[in-house]
Order: structure tokens, then sequence, then C-alpha cells
């Protein structure tokens, strides 16, 4: 078996295991290439359907092409969409650049904040997110089935052991369990995946007239292109071949500390 | 251009024996640190006033560099010019073995790091063990710091020839030993100046030698069936084949349950439609008759069926904070099924690191956090399985105790029975599926227990007679009993045997086995054999519970017994006509302890039918249930 075809497989296990243990199951989809293939392969382990709602956490600075091309997979795909929102801190404006936040900051209230709401409301206990290993250092550190407690916070000194396709599926109440299938995936792995399966991305990934491309896509006030001249999937797989530069680069709020990134996860963010 | 290959490589060290200095060093020699990564290290290590430790590179979350110890299994992807690798990090702290094993169960290959200085350590050991039992066959062992060491080669001749020997005691061989100075790069992408006496290879060359690991061709089928998912009026089993090939149009039994059915169509989205599917893949199948499926089934080819049984022989490490103890009960969880189990019996609790055996007394059986033990588990219900030496995935399992995994295991082979007849596998031992109906619900009914009269002696001292004459008198008592006769069987059940050695062991074997479903259903079994071997016999009795199984000794002289011959048998076997007769040309082993001993040249037919008549009643005051 080739090695897109090891990591669809064991994938699609995974989606089918979190499917079954999970009355109470929904997919974080963040629009990006990573969420959305992964979207892909919940298709591919439930023969065409996703039988669990797709939840996207909107912070109102996604880039507006985002939210037109979410709508229409939506439209094509039958999905069933729940929109997360921190209305309360966006009312107020403690965001980031316009309010007082930090980049941090207002990460944790529109992002995490309004995810935690989001589970809350409709009682999620296993949530699907599409995070890699081979992301940051800290997500190298996930397991497939990860547990978080009632506050959604992660205990990354303490987790279970995870051996043989077995994962942690008994838990506490009020806690929830994040479900990773793509966590053994690299960004390269997934381009790849991409052109063999001819999945639909968002353009913002291609390069423009000026040569720039997004790598990593989330909210414009921290999100910046990279230089490229990749104007396909194939050239984004050829990029990323020989690129040295990791792919969180254009991602501001993972440099105002050193361990701004691993302080936002543990607290419960994705 | 094909995608990338990645080869999974564990990394194994004792605390401060340099892995994060070796896997620092390695990234930069194979040009794999991302941009700016090693400056941006360089640069923090300034402003903090310290000096630039390779280690910080792995060492990225901020717990671990206060601590300076790597608390979790993280994973870092490098490159060389034949492949990429990803490298599970594992710790090598002790608390943090659950880590280690997380990150090796998954590994295809294994490096293990020790100190040229300081030599073979308690974790150095525990890891060679856990190879073993995670599995993992390909591994090289580095002997760092030999810069330490003066870049002596007594000195890394002698940790070779310690730790080679120490892994060879449980079963690991590793590919080679290489002397490395991880800190100046010693030997891991170049050959080392320093060691000129070193001919061997690199360890990049080493690593690039490794073979990315591909599930056996040409194993059993097993489907493990995840769940079944009515989709646009389907019904589909989801599952993955774990081994072997899936057909169309096979035939399979799911196990458990012994449901049969044949494979319609294999199902898959978005994908080239195929008639089969081989080791790995993740698929759905849809089947020709409508049966009771539900998850955890495992769908086999009827000729290759797993053992289905509710005792089995485990190797388990154990990770939990509570200890794994005897007379609790767990959770068992294989491929996808679930089972409450708990231990039946310990052969060995070991310690990990020196595999000195933990000596416990009755009162405090169980294993330990970090101990290994080779135990005998019993399940709750029928477990379907392999022995891990048969099939990988279905010959392991994880324990879980209340919310957590807290123990992995591989069943070892032992004679297990299999649901089908099989002369490759002799039974030694009976498992039973326990039904709804229990011995003792048949014993009230019946007014007795069942049990084996086992009537041995030379041809012609009366056990026939004896045995007919005991059926008879049983029956007149409204008791459940049968003969089962030597001839008679011959006749039928044992045809194909023949009066060699073997032979007559197999014979007896059969015969035991036959006798020992008898008891159980609830009947007086009464065998005349000669059955003149010690040990067959003993045979039959372990296989029965204890004080069902009454041997009685017909014992009557031999001369007394030609004088007889009621089948004319002597008289040929001293004209040579009958080879191997018992007591002429075949020896008889007479037993050292019988229940019963019945002299049938003093005693008649009636006497002795009373003894046993006795002896069985006698057994009537000491239970509650009885004949």
């Amino acid at each position: 078996m080739d090695h897109l075809s090891k990591l669809e497989n064991h994938s699609i296990y995974i989606l089918r295991e979190a499917f079954n243990k999970f009355d109470r199951l929904a997919m974080l989809w963040s629009i990006g290439k990573d969420s959305t293939a992964l979207l892909w392969l919940a298709r591919k382990a439930f023969f065409g359907h996703v039988p669990f709602p797709l939840v996207h956490v909107d912070t109102s600075y996604k880039i507006p092409s985002m939210i037109e091309y979410r709508d229409r997979l939506c439209r094509e795909w039958k999905l069933q969409l729940v929109v997360g929102k921190n209305e309360e801190v966006l009312r107020e404006g403690r965001t980031y650049p316009q309010g007082r936040a930090t980049r941090v900051e207002c990460c944790g209230t529109l992002k995490k904040d309004a995810l935690k709401a989001v589970l809350d409301k409709h009682r999620y206990t296993g949530v699907i997110v599409g995070v890699r290993r081979d992301e940051e250092p800290t997500r190298a550190k996930e397991r497939y089935f990860s547990p978080r407690d009632q506050n959604m916070e992660w205990n990354v000194a303490d987790q279970p052991p995870e051996l043989w396709d077995q994962f942690k599926t008994d838990f506490e109440k009020g806690a929830h369990i994040r479900i990773h299938p793509l966590l053994h995936w690299t960004e390269l792995n997934v381009w790849e995946y991409i052109e063999r399966e001819n999945i639909p991305v968002i353009p913002l990934y291609f390069a423009n007239e000026k040569g720039e491309r997004y790598r990593s896509l989330g909210c414009y006030p921290c999100t910046f292109p990279i230089k490229s001249n990749a104007r396909t999937v194939r050239e984004i797989v050829e990029e990323l071949r020989h690129t040295r530069i990791p792919e969180r680069a254009g991602r501001a709020q993972d440099k105002e500390s050193e361990d701004a990134f691993e302080k936002l996860r543990r607290d419960g963010y994705m | 251009m094909s995608a990338t290959e990645h080869l999974k490589l564990v990394i194994f060290c004792h605390v401060d024996h340099g892995k994060s200095t070796f896997v620092g060093r390695l990234f930069h020699d194979t040009g794999s640190l991302p941009e700016g990564k090693l400056e941006q290290l360089q640069q923090i290590a300034e402003r903090r006033g310290v000096p630039f430790e390779w280690a910080n590179l792995m060492d990225a979350l901020q717990s671990e560099r206060d601590q300076n110890i790597t608390i979790d299994t993280a994973q870092i992807w490098f490159r060389t010019p034949k492949r990429q690798y990803v490298i599970i990090d594992a710790p090598g702290h002790i608390e943090f073995l659950k880590n280690m094993v997380t990150g090796a169960a998954n590994a295809e290959a294994a490096l293990l790091v020790i100190d040229a200085h300081e030599g073979v350590q308690e974790n150095s050991r525990r890891h060679g063990y856990l190879l073993n039992l995670l599995g993992i066959r390909q591994i090289a062992v580095l002997v760092n710091k030999m810069d330490l060491a003066g870049y002596s080669q007594e000195r890394f001749n002698a940790i070779e020839a310690e730790y080679r020997a120490w892994l060879r005691s449980v079963g690991v061989a590793p590919k080679v030993f290489i002397p490395i100075a991880a800190k100046h790069g010693d030997n891991i992408a170049s050959r080392s100046a320093n060691m000129p006496w070193w001919k061997g290879a690199t360890v990049l060359e080493t690593l690039d030698d490794f073979k990315v690991c591909e599930p056996p061709e040409g194993q059993p089928l097993r489907f493990v069936v995840q769940d079944v998912y009515r989709f646009d009026q389907r019904r589909i089993l989801a599952g993955r084949v774990e081994s072997g090939t899936i057909r169309v149009g096979d035939k399979l039994v799911f196990c458990p349950s012994n449901k049969t059915s044949a494979v319609k169509t294999i199902e898959r989205w978005s994908a080239p439609t195929t008639d089969s599917a081989g080791p790995g893949e993740s698929i759905g199948i849809t089947l020709t008759e409508q049966i009771f499926v539900e998850r955890g089934a495992i769908a086999a080819h009827e000729d290759t069926p797993p053992y289905e049984l509710t005792k089995l022989k485990a190797r388990v490490f154990w990770l939990g904070r509570q200890p794994f103890a005897k007379g609790r009960p767990y959770k068992l969880k294989l491929a996808t099924q679930e089972v409450e189990v708990s231990i039946e019996s310990f052969d060995r609790i070991l310690d990990a690191s020196t595999l000195d055996v933990i000596a416990r007394s009755e009162t405090e059986a169980f294993v330990g956090r970090h101990e290994v033990a080779e135990l005998t588990l019993r399940t709750k219900r029928l477990l379907a399985f392999d022995a891990v030496t048969e099939i990988v995935p279905t010959g392991r399992f994880v324990i879980v105790d209340g919310y957590d995994v807290a123990g992995g295991g591989i069943i070892v082979p032992d004679n297990y029975p299999r649901r089908t007849a099989d002369s490759q596998h002799k039974s030694r031992d009976i498992y039973w599926n326990v039904g709804k109906v229990t011995a003792r619900q048949r014993a009230l009914r019946n007014g007795h227990a069942g049990c084996v009269v086992w009537l041995t002696g030379l041809s012609g001292s009366g056990k026939s007679t004896i045995s007919t004459e005991l059926e008879r008198e049983l029956f007149n008592l409204g008791k459940h009993a049968y003969v089962l006769d030597g001839d008679n069987i011959r006749h039928g059940l044992n045809a194909d045997l023949g009066f060699s050695p073997k032979d007559r062991k197999e014979n007896i074997r059969r015969i035991g086995e036959v006798a020992k479903l008898f008891a159980d259903a609830g009947v007086i079994c009464i065998t005349a054999f000669i059955s003149p071997y010690r040990a067959d016999r003993d045979f039959v009795r372990r296989l029965l519970p204890a004080g069902q199984f009454i041997e009685v000794y017909v014992n009557a002289p031999i001369e007394v017994c030609e004088q007889r011959d009621p089948k004319g048998l002597y008289a040929k076997a001293r004209a040579n006509v009958l080879k191997e007769f018992t007591g002429i040309s075949s020896p008889y082993e007479p037993p050292l302890e019988p229940e019963i001993e019945l002299r049938t040249d003093q005693l008649t037919v009636a006497e002795s039918v009373a003894r046993i008549l006795d002896h069985l009643h006698l057994r009537d005051a000491e239970s509650d249930v009885s004949i």
C-alpha cells in the first residue's frame, strides 16, 4: 500500500472509532486545507455522508472568501453547520488590533471561548479536530484521542497511553475528547492527498499576481501570505518538497512569546 | 514522484545519556532544520545567558526546558536523500514509561542510546524488554559520549558485549552497535576521525538500511468490524482488514458469534471499485444474507478462524497508578472487542529492568506499575483472538482500569483448541464456553453430578464385564450412565488409529475428551480401555474437575488374564501374530494411586461393581450435589 493510502486508511479507522464511541460528536471545520481534507476523509469513512455536524468558530475576522467557500461546500455536500461566535467580546470590541487585546488574548476569547460556548451549548463530548503533529512542537505531543477536562484544559504532562489503535474512550463526566485523525499527516501529505483526490480548496492558498499565497489560514489581522509562485496544487506540492520555512511562519499569534502557542493549547485552543 | 515514504523511528535513552543532543545533531547534519530555527534557539540561549545546547531543539516545551527532561511523546520529521523519517521521541525518565510505550507502539525501528561513560543502566534494560514486547525488530544501539570515554575501542567493546548479552536474554537482537559522540557528530552523518578503528556503518547509513514495515502477506483473513451503517438503504459493515485478503464471494464466519454469510460487495467511497481488499484497508462490506453482526466481530474464512476462548496466556506490561490485581474485573480491548477480564493465575511477575522474578504471596497477587507479568487471563465472554506470533493485530490488547488504559499485552502461543477439528492443534487443556445451564443445575435435575469412571487394566482383567454390569446397576438406580467401550470407539471415532505408542496416546486423548463432554453433560461416563500409559491417564484426570475422575485399577495377574483370554488375543500375541500387545510385547504401567483397585482374581463381578458403587456413594456424603 502506498504512503498516502496508509495515512488515509488509518484516518478513516480513527473517524469510525470516534463515530461509534461518541453520541454527541462534532467536527471542527476551519475552512482551511487540513480540516477540508479531513472532511473529505469523513465522507470516505461514511460512504459519502458526514453523519455529524461541523462546527465553524467564526471570529468575524475571517477572510471573506473563506465564508463564501464554506457556505458553498455546505450546500453542495449537504453539510450540517453550527457556527460559534463570541458575540459579547465582539460587541465590546475587546479584540486585536482595534481593541485593547493582545493577539493571544484575542485568540483566547474569539476562538477558544467561542468554541467552549458551542461545545457546552450542544453538549458535544467528542470533537474531531484536524491538527497535525508536524505543525508545531506542542501539537506534536498530541494523542489521537486527547482528553480535555471540564474547563477544556489539556494536561500535557499526564496523557493517556495510546497503543495499537486502542484509544481512550472512557472518561469522566464533564470532560470531552478531542479526536485528531490527521495527527500523523504532514503538510506535504495533505497537499499530496488534495492533489490525488482532487479536493476543492479555497483559492487563497494559490499565489496571486503579486507572487504571494497563504500557507496557513486564519484571521486577517494575524495571518500573512508568504512569497510564492505556486498557482496550482501540483506547484504547492513541489514547493513544499523543498522549503525549509515552517508552515505557521505567517501566523503572528504564535510569536508573541516563546511559549504562546503552548499556553493557548493548554487552555483549550485547537 | 510518488508520495513521500516515512520510516517511523523511536529513540530510547536513559536520562542524560544524550538523546536530545543526538537528535539535534542528526537534524543539523541532514539539513533538516527549519530555516532560522538554529539561530532562534541560539539567540534564546544567549538571551538567557546559557550555553546553546543541541538538546533545546527537541525540548520545545517550556516545561521541558525548565526540567531538562522530555516529558511526552513528540514526533518530528527529518529526511535523508533516501526518504523521510519520523522520530517518535520516547522520553527516558521512568515516570513517563506510558509515553514511551505510546511512542514506541507504532515505530518500525528503534535506536537505543546508551552512555559510554555510564554504561548499561536500569532503563536501558527495561527498554530492551519492552522492545520485544512491543514487537519492534529493527534495532541499532548507539553508544554515545565516546568523547568522554577517550574514544576507547575497549570501552565500546565492553559495553557492546554486556548489553548484547542482556538483550539476547530477552529475545532482542540489535542489528548493529555504533560508537558515537553526538555532541561532535562522530559517526552520525560521516565517519569519525576520532575513531579510526570503527569500520562499521554510520548512523545515517544504518537508518537508510532499515525497512518500512509492510503487513505480512498470505496470512489468514481477519476483518475487524467497527460499526454497522445503514446508508442509502444498504447495510454496510464498516471495518478494517487486519490481515489476509477479503474478496467478493468469500464465505465468512463472524467470530465469536459464529454466524456465516458471504461477501456481496466491497464498499469504498470515491475510490476505484475492486473485488478485494488487503491488510490495512479500511473498507465496508455488504453481505449476501442479512445476519446479525455487530461491532467487535472478527470475520475470517471458515477454514482459518481465530481462537474463540475465555482463557488466554499473555505477557502484560502495567502502566496504571493502581496495580493490576487478581480478583478484580477489568476491561480488555482487543481489536474492536471489549470484554470483562480478570486474572486467572500468574506464571511470573518480573521487574522489567533486571528480569528478576518478583515474589509475592497469594494475598498480594498483583502486577505493580512498570512491572511486566506472564499470566493467564479469563474473560467473561468468548473472545476471538490469535497468538501474536501468528497474527499481530489480533494478538495484542489493552487493559482498561476505570477510565484509563492502564496496561497492554500480547497473547503468547499455547495449545489453544480451535473451533474446528484440526489435527494441527491438539488440545491439552479445555476452555469452555460457559452456557446458560450450569453443571450444578444439571446435577440438581439429574440427582447426581457427572463424572468419569475410568477402568484400566490388562486385556482380560475384566474391564468390559465390570463396565457393562456397572452401567446396568446405575441405570436401575435411576442414574444417567453410559459406557465408552474400547472396541466400539475404535470402530468409529478412532477408526484411523493403530496401536503404536503415538496412536495409543491419541486414542486415549480422544476418549478422554469425549468422556469429559459426557461428564459435563451430567452423565456418569464409564470407560473400559487398557489405557496402559500412566501419563495418558493423568492427562485425562487433569481434564476434569477434582473428584470427577475416578480411576479404577482392574487388577488381575497376567497369568489369570491369559487363562481367561476371552477374545483369544493372548494366544495370537504369543504366536507373534499380534504386535504390540499390552503385557506381552508392550508395557502396562499400573496406576500409582487409583481411587479404587479391584483384584478381579479374588472378587466376583458383583463385588467389584459394589465397590465402585460404594465409592460413588461415598462422595455422596461429602458434597451436597451428589450421586
